[in-house]
């Protein structure tokens, strides 16, 4: 067992944990953020998305214990005061979910996104999900809503 | 309330999408119950050989395990086979069982062999690994032609040839009528590529055994609980269906995946008994590649016969359809009656003849995948009809115009048993070439051309048979089951409304466009309206959700149960208000006297109902609540036509779908952007067929090649484009919605329109076809073959 420090949606986190723990068990599993999803094994899909230290992370892809000392969010943690994020709002407009699986991580891979291009073009938009997989909506509303959040104010922003 | 800001047609933003948005979402694998154990399955890691030995000594030993049964336990304890709800006109076919874990066999990779519970994943993972299994190779085939060449591999004693069943539809002597008299007859081979549906949830489950009630409750990521009820209690656990509750929640897409019955459920909920704690199992990716159905499949050869005027006059098609290994639940329904009776798309086709061979395989068995046989049958046609435009040297366009059924003369009568009801296929023909700018592509072509680029542009012209089904027709085609919808409509006492329908959502919106269609027809807040679905519990009966039927089926289940509503509140109001009943009607949510400003708010007849003080007790039974099923009087019919551009670079082969137009005719909607999002992620399954997408398997091996998502070709959103929308609305006559269904339409149609494209871009080189999908590497290697030959001219 390993002794771990975190910030989780502005929480401070402490916690023992298996050194094979990974970041999206430990965060479903012992913190119960089960907005975060595992949608494959090999790293692909994305459904699994945080941002740590503010940086969209496949949460399968990192140990608990990499995030010892970093800030993560999670979905729960971006609607704050029960007003949705400018993505979140955008994505309901645009009807950019449907079965919302993919959603959690397609949101915040946005938000990440809109931290370092404030006004991305089409071409942009596709090419930064393409690590981000949606079998529902063909990604056509994603890029629409994705387009409109950019115009909102603090898109890329968390809180 | 505006009756137009949430009522019929407009687009309410969703009511569930709060919940995903802030990961509130409530999917099986979020679920735990108290104690749960955890399931790991060993699966076969080869494609065919026999069980010698089973030694799960060492496994048992290992830390944390529960327990670990094979196949013999479950056949011990008289745990049935996996059940097939489909055989072909009633049969006969070859039902080989499918045990849900393998008992002397194992027939592809990925079948289960044994279970290990544990008190962690990671725990029943380790012990799997030391189960030693002694296996004695046989000899394979995964390949669809080769299953039925002489001399292949046997997978099932009984049937001989690998062949599940043979089964014809149509007049073959028409057929070689028209063909003795035409002008000209083209010919086309086509295969249609293997997919893995890959809902982005994999698939899981959890089974609860409560000893004080002697009950159990399955929580399983299904599209239709009902149906996994009917088949786990009455045909595998053999126990009443009232001991047996099945439960499915937040569903994270299915495509047809989650229509089957899977040994999976079998076995955490037998087992959950048997250790008597719950038992969970989830998914891996890869398990889901090599384990949830696969879809088409199909290899086929086609033939047309025409007029010199380009008239249709017969097609006859012979079709080999790989089943995999087993049946899956509806494995034999795909590849016959709901892919060949779709042969006659638009058109006033007179004689067709259809053969289609179903056969086992060493791979995947094979079901529901959106669309499901009716994009193996628009492909077919659809490609062959621009192989004869092209032989005839007519536009696309021209050909289709020319036989398209009149709008006039529906009800229409195909020669392979569908009564189409209702359509304008011209009229969406050019609503498509318009909104496409089809005459404009010839400048763009050119514009290309100075780019180095190859473009091309295809149409696809579809129909499909949906809202499943009129039960006796079901019956007589040889469904097992009736394909009716139930709903219950309970009006609490305050006039808010709780809706229980059999349908179920996993992604399609129910929340919100039944909250519509319910609002709307109430003339209630759709605030004040609730709709359950996924809990047999909760809900009176239903067969779910699939072949694009929830609104024409399910909506049209909850109308007539609110039709029964708004009869008894008609009477409650003439008492109240002293009317004879005829004389009261309701509108925007009032009973009103006609012709007089005696009017009842419907939620004050609520209240009576519960509260019947002056009521006519009589005659009527207190309370507001009433349930219906549907059965259908036909099928829906929605069709349309879509028109792709695509863009070649001769010098990778890379295709890359530069527009794309679809019109559709879904009949009413209720919710126009809930519509568009279906038809945008149906567009996207059929390019992902067209372009990237197939499922394969090592020839030699027996291995799926394609086994997780760095090798099988996923559609990623720097693949796709964006769609250019329209519809046209002929409502359905025969429901009370006027709904068709809008969930398949665009896997239907797009493979088609692509690959046409993809055709079109390449027809200097003289290349005439392209099977799915038309990879870069594909494409470049049929330029390079065509290269000299074109040279030589
Ligand atoms: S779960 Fe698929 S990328 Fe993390
Ligand atoms: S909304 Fe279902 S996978 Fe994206």
């Amino acid at each position: 067992m390993v002794s771990i420090n975190l910030r989780v949606n502005g929480n401070a986190v402490t916690a023992d944990v298996e050194p094979r723990t990974l970041l999206v068990s430990f965060l479903r599993e012992r913190l119960g953020l089960t907005g975060t999803h595992v949608g494959c094994d090999t790293s692909q899909c994305g459904a699994c998305v945080v941002l740590v230290d503010g940086l969209s992370t496949k949460s399968c892809t990192l140990l608990a214990v990499q995030a010892d000392g970093r800030e993560v969010i999670t979905i729960e943690g971006l609607a704050r005061n029960g007003a949705l994020h400018p993505v979140q709002q955008a994505f309901h407009e645009h009807h950019a979910l449907q079965c919302g699986f993919c959603t959690p991580g397609m949101v915040l891979s946005v938000v990440d996104l809109l931290s370092r291009t404030a006004r991305p073009n089409e071409h942009e938009i596709r090419e930064w999900l393409e690590g981000n997989f949606c079998r529902c909506t063909g990604y056509h509303n994603i890029v629409k809503a994705v387009a409109d959040a950019a115009t909102r104010p603090g898109a890329g922003h968390v809180g | 309330m505006s009756a137009n800001a949430t009522g019929i047609g407009a687009s309410v933003r969703r009511r569930e999408d709060f919940r995903f948005l802030t990961g509130c979402g409530r999917y099986t694998d979020d679920i735990n119950q108290p104690g749960q154990a955890y399931a790991w399955f060993l699966r076969s890691p080869l494609p065919h050989a026999r069980i010698t030995a089973i030694d799960v000594a060492a496994a048992s030993a290992m830390p944390g395990v529960v327990a670990i049964f094979t196949g013999a336990d479950l056949a011990a304890d008289g745990v049935g086979t996996l059940p097939c709800g489909f055989a072909p006109d009633g049969g006969p076919i070859k039902e080989p069982p499918y045990p849900a874990l393998a008992e002397d066999r194992v027939r592809f990779v990925g079948d289960r062999i044994a279970v290990v519970i544990a008190d962690s994943v990671a725990a029943a993972r380790d012990a799997a690994e030391r189960i030693d299994v002694i296996f004695e190779e046989l000899p394979l085939v995964t390949s669809t032609l080769a299953a039925r060449a002489d001399g292949a591999p046997q997978l099932h004693d009984d049937a001989p040839g690998n062949l599940c069943f043979a089964w014809t539809i149509g007049d073959p002597a028409a057929v070689e009528k028209a063909f003795a008299t035409a002008d000209a007859v083209v010919s086309l081979d086509l295969v249609n590529n293997r997919k893995s549906p890959n809902a982005i949830e994999p698939r899981a489950c959890i089974g609860e055994y409560d000893r004080a009630r002697d009950r159990y409750t399955l929580t399983t990521t299904t599209q239709n609980p009902h149906v996994i009820r009917l088949l786990l209690a009455a045909f595998v656990l053999k126990i009443p269906e009232h001991k047996l509750r099945v439960v499915s929640p937040d569903v994270g897409g299915g495509f047809g995946s989650k229509i089957p019955h899977y040994g999976e459920e079998v076995v955490v909920t037998w087992a959950a008994k048997r250790v008597g704690r719950p038992v969970k199992w989830t998914a891996e990716r890869s398990e889901s590649f090599l384990c949830d159905t696969h879809g088409r499949d199909h290899v086929s050869h086609a033939e047309l016969a025409l007029a010199a005027d380009g008239k249709f006059l017969g097609l006859k098609a012979k079709t080999v359809a790989n089943l995999g290994a087993y049946l899956s639940t509806f494995g034999p329904l795909i590849p016959t009656y709901l892919y060949a009776t779709l042969l006659s798309g638009q058109y006033a086709l007179p004689a067709i003849h259809c053969e289609v061979e179903g056969v086992f395989t060493n791979t995947c068995p094979v079901d529901a995948e959106r669309g499901a046989g009716r994009p193996e049958a628009t492909f077919l046609l659809e490609r062959i009809v621009d192989v004869a435009a092209r032989a005839l040297g007519k536009s696309p366009a021209e050909i289709r115009r020319r036989n398209l059924i009149a709008r006039n003369a529906f009800p229409y009568q195909t020669p392979v048993a569908l009564q189409y009801d209702s359509g304008d296929y011209e009229k969406v023909l050019d609503q498509a070439l318009l909104l496409a700018d089809w005459t404009g592509f010839a400048a763009r072509r050119e514009e290309a051309r100075r780019r180095g680029k190859l473009r091309g542009i295809g149409l696809s012209a579809y129909i499909e048979a949906c809202g499943l089904a009129p039960s006796n027709v079901a019956g007589a085609i040889g469904a097992r089951a009736g394909l009716f919808e139930a709903a219950e409509v309970r009006v609490h006492p305050t006039g808010s409304v709780t809706v229980f329908t059999g349908s179920h959502s996993h992604g399609q919106s129910h929340d919100t466009t039944f909250a519509q269609v319910v609002a709307d027809r109430l003339g209630i807040p759709m605030d004040n309206v609730e709709i359950v679905h996924g809990d047999t519990d909760a809900v009176p009966f239903g067969m779910g959700t699939y072949g694009s039927r929830s609104l024409a089926v399910g909506g049209s289940a909850i109308v007539k149960a609110m039709d029964k509503i708004i009869a008894k509140g008609r009477k409650i109001a003439a008492h109240a208000l002293e009317a004879g009943e005829n004389d009261i009607e309701f509108t925007d949510g009032a009973f009103t006297v006609i012709g007089t400003d005696k009017s009842i708010p419907f939620a004050q007849i609520a209240l009576s109902a519960y509260v019947p003080h002056n009521y006519p007790l009589d005659e009527l039974e207190p309370g507001l609540d009433e349930q219906a099923f549907y059965d259908p009087r036909n099928f829906t019919f929605p069709f349309g036509c879509h028109v792709c551009e695509v863009e070649i670079d001769p010098a990778s082969g890379a295709v890359a779908v530069v527009g794309y137009t679809a019109i559709d005719d879904v009949g009413t909607v209720i919710n126009p952007m809930i519509v568009e999002g279906q038809i945008h992620g149906g567009v996207c399954h059929g390019i992902g067929q067209a372009l990237f997408e197939q499922a394969v398997y090592d020839e030699e091996t027996g291995q799926l090649v394609t086994g997780s998502f760095a090798d099988y070709a996923f559609p990623r959103a720097d693949a796709l484009p964006s769609l250019r929308i329209g519809h046209n609305v002929t409502p359905c006559p025969h429901n009370p919605l006027g709904a068709k269904g809008c969930g398949e339409a665009g896997a239907i149609a797009a493979p088609a329109a692509v690959i046409n494209a993809v055709v079109d871009a390449l027809a200097e080189y003289g290349i005439t076809h392209v099977d799915m999908p038309a990879t870069a590497e594909r494409v470049w290697r049929l330029i390079r073959n065509a290269e000299p030959a074109l040279a030589a001219q």
